[in-house]
């Protein structure tokens, strides 16, 4: 025990040191004498990823290998590539983060993630290979009304991107601050320019191996420190756990989170609650609502359907969604590891003190398990893991902005304006670059007018819409005979409509009335705590003392949230909707607004005819299973 | 076999091989499918309505819920690696016989 507390001390000091070496504004990052070391990996890794564009770049003749790189990457190639495109920061830092918190419902969380890709690789990856060219709306188009279809589908690329664009760019932003102590515009501005470079220059191919070279980094990083984590147990699941479960830190964690309830429990009790769900996840069809809009949703994110034009046949998309969930699923697995070690290595509190969602809990991790704040290791950790974290973004975000400047470049420009008519290579070539200038300033701007935001209700957004609208009509266009443009064109409307809406009027959003009663319930119960706290410092028991002097500091805490928390709704009355409370009681729409999105496509395809999609039925499920002429559609 | 001109889908369709493709692929595709959302949600369901039996120690501290989790990852790989052996196995070799007949050579 007494070995345990010296330990979180020592991480609480070497913290608290290595926070004093840096400017005011950076909480994380390598202690002064150390940052050389942060700047020359991230040189390293940004110099590497420069010399691939460099040489990528050279091969971009067509609009074909700027969208789709030829269709010449392999399988393998690929399935690192999503890996790359997928394991965002979020998901990376955040369910590691998430473990490290609240135990068992963050590895909950992660398993969602994986599950997600058997819908893509059962019904999705190898009919979008077969019949797909460059864009999600490409696939519409195919049967159905080519202006219209690509007009809604273009629409909903671009939302879906955006929304996800616009987290990413505010997570990295923060999260690249945090790390590396740069200012938050700086980082958004180094995050957009270097992002696109590699699109400009390099298109498809300098993206595609940014992702894999990000992926490649981020499991190499993860081996280590799991290993590093692991040994002393013998890689002996049970022991490690059992050491988990036994530590001051996570059961205080528990204590914590629980409240009263905690306090007839025995320190035993405590730590295994931390294996036991519920700590995080309150609202069982909030949690179901959610898994949907992930495993339906991920089959409708427009860069991940992009990866599959990028691989020559069927055969080789399909073999790149089993690498993806092998990398994916490991990666993972391994969360496990970072999860659970960085909560009994660093502690909970201590991890939260640096980032209250916990996304510090994986570079904190590397860092101790290095050394240390104060040693090279440590640091060499930290800086690794931050550069990758650093890439990682970079490699998300120019995946989302080649997905939107397809749909603008591709769909409507080409397709909608110049309908028909046929374009001149190098003309579209240019039109992409002109359309990943505008997208990529757009979120450069966005980034940095988001500042402070809460973003995180963009990305279960950006999932909802995709299941709602994109996965019906992309699903049901493929495998259901009677399906037209009039049920495609319901489907995406009322899919993003209602997603959108539903969360607009969800408690996703902060209602100034329920923040201020909030706020005033904590401060009328001050005065009494007060006096209670008084009484205890008084009656000169030492453990009572040490216990109210506890108190008192999360009291002050608590009341200067409270009082930050009326500070920040000053002056308004409404939700930014105009609303005094959530009309709709979940965090996530998905289990309403996915079945009416298929509602939406099989009642507008019902009432409306469309000859086109009728005739074009059989040629397109008969190439979707055969994938006779897959090749010539990118051949273009 | 190959012959000049557009490719008659409908032809593709009504071939008795294509049915055969068609029938299994699509049997195959949805009950596992319908098998892995179902061994998927059984996991958030669990957490929230069976919490005793989730919370039945098996290996050392590890429970039933943390077991469970693990396992979602063993079945997914596996559906995988089971719908990948079929497919190379069953569903290509079909699509490329068909395929064969009906594409014409590119020089034709």
């Amino acid at each position: 025990m007494t070995t345990l507390i010296k330990q979180g001390v020592r991480v609480a000091g070497l913290a608290a040191l290595a926070f004093a070496a840096l400017p005011a504004h950076a909480e994380a990052s390598a202690a002064g004498q150390y940052r050389w070391l942060t700047f020359s990996v991230f040189a390293a890794v940004i110099l590497m990823t420069m010399y691939i564009t460099f040489l990528a770049a050279r091969r971009v003749k067509s609009a074909a290998d700027f969208y789709t790189a030829g269709g010449g990457i392999s399988g393998l190639q690929n399935g690192w590539a999503i890996a790359g495109d997928y394991l965002s920061a979020a998901s990376f830092l955040g369910i590691a983060g998430l473990i490290s918190l609240y135990g068992y419902d963050g590895f909950m969380y992660s398993v969602g993630w994986l599950v997600a890709y058997i819908t893509v690789l059962l019904l999705i990856a190898e009919p979008c290979r077969n019949i797909g060219k460059y864009t999600l709306a490409d696939i519409l188009a195919y049967r159905n009304d080519p202006r219209k279809t690509r007009v809604v589908g273009a629409l909903s690329v671009i939302t879906v991107s955006t929304f996800y664009l616009t987290a990413q760019m505010v997570g990295g932003g923060v999260l690249v601050k945090t790390l590396i102590g740069i200012d938050y515009e700086v980082s958004v501005v180094a995050v957009g320019v270097l992002m696109l470079g590699y699109v400009l220059f390099g298109g498809m191919v300098a993206t595609t191996w940014v992702q894999i070279i990000k992926a490649v980094l981020l499991v190499a990083a993860s081996v280590v420190i799991v290993m590093l984590v692991w040994t002393p147990y013998g890689f002996s699941l049970p022991a490690f756990m059992a050491d988990v479960v036994g530590d001051a830190k996570v059961q205080a964690q528990v204590a914590k989170l629980l409240g009263d309830p905690a306090k007839a429990m025995s320190a035993a009790e405590l730590g295994q609650r931390f294996l036991e769900p519920g700590l995080y996840f309150k609202a069982p069809v909030d949690q179901i609502s959610l898994g949907m809009a992930l495993v339906f949703g991920t089959a409708g994110l427009p860069h991940i359907l992009m990866r599959f034009f990028t691989v020559p046949t069927a055969q080789q998309a399909r073999k790149s969604v089993v690498w993806a969930m092998a990398i994916i699923g490991g990666f993972y697995v391994l969360t496990l590891f970072l999860g659970f070690g960085a909560a009994k290595l660093v502690g909970p509190a201590n991890i939260a003190a640096v980032d209250a969602g916990g996304n510090m809990a994986g570079p904190l991790l590397a860092q101790y398990i290095g050394g240390g704040a104060d040693s090279f290791a440590g640091n060499f950790m930290l800086a690794f893991v931050s550069a990758v974290a650093f890439a990682t973004i970079v490699a998300v975000v120019a995946g989302l902005v080649l997905a939107a400047a397809s749909a603008m470049a591709h769909d409507l420009w080409v397709g909608v304006v110049h309908g028909g008519e046929t374009v001149p290579p190098r003309e579209q070539v240019r039109a992409a670059r002109i359309a990943t200038v505008l997208v990529g300033a757009t979120a450069i701007v966005i980034g940095i007018a988001a500042k402070g935001q809460n973003v995180a209700v963009l990305v279960a957004l950006a999932f909802a819409v995709a299941a709602s609208a994109n996965f019906p009509c992309v699903l049901l266009t493929l495998y259901w005979k009677r399906c037209n443009t009039t049920g495609i064109v319901a489907g995406m409307i009322v899919g993003t409509t209602v997603a959108v809406g539903l969360t607009l009027v969800s408690p996703n959003l902060t209602y100034p009335q329920l923040v201020r009663a909030a706020s005033a319930k904590v401060l009328a119960a001050e005065p009494a705590k007060r006096a209670a706290i008084a009484d205890a410092l008084a009656s000169g028991d030492a453990a009572r003392i040490a216990k109210a002097t506890k108190e008192a500091t999360a009291l002050d805490k608590a009341v200067k949230k409270a009082a930050d928390d009326v500070q920040k709704v000053a002056g308004k009355e409404t939700s930014f909707v105009g609303l005094e409370k959530p009309l709709f009681e979940l965090k996530n729409p998905g289990i309403f607004s996915i079945p009416l999105g298929f509602l939406a496509v099989i009642l507008g395809s019902l009432l409306g005819r469309d000859k086109r999609s009728e005739d074009m039925w059989d040629e397109v499920y008969a190439r979707q299973n055969t994938g006779i002429l897959a090749s010539k559609s990118t051949a273009h | 076999m190959a012959t000049p001109g557009p490719i008659d889908w409908a032809a593709v369709i009504a071939d008795p091989r294509f049915q055969t493709l068609h029938r299994r692929k699509s049997r195959f595709l949805w009950g596992l499918m319908a098998f892995s959302v179902a061994y998927y949600f059984a996991l958030p369901i669990g957490a929230a309505y069976f919490q005793d039996l989730f919370k039945i120690k098996v290996w050392g501290v590890l429970n039933v819920g943390l077991l469970f989790a693990l396992s979602e990852f063993l079945v997914a790989w596996a559906i995988a690696l089971y719908y990948s052996h079929v497919a190379n196995t069953e569903f290509d070799r079909l699509a490329s016989a068909i395929a064969a007949d009906y594409v014409n050579p590119p020089e034709a």
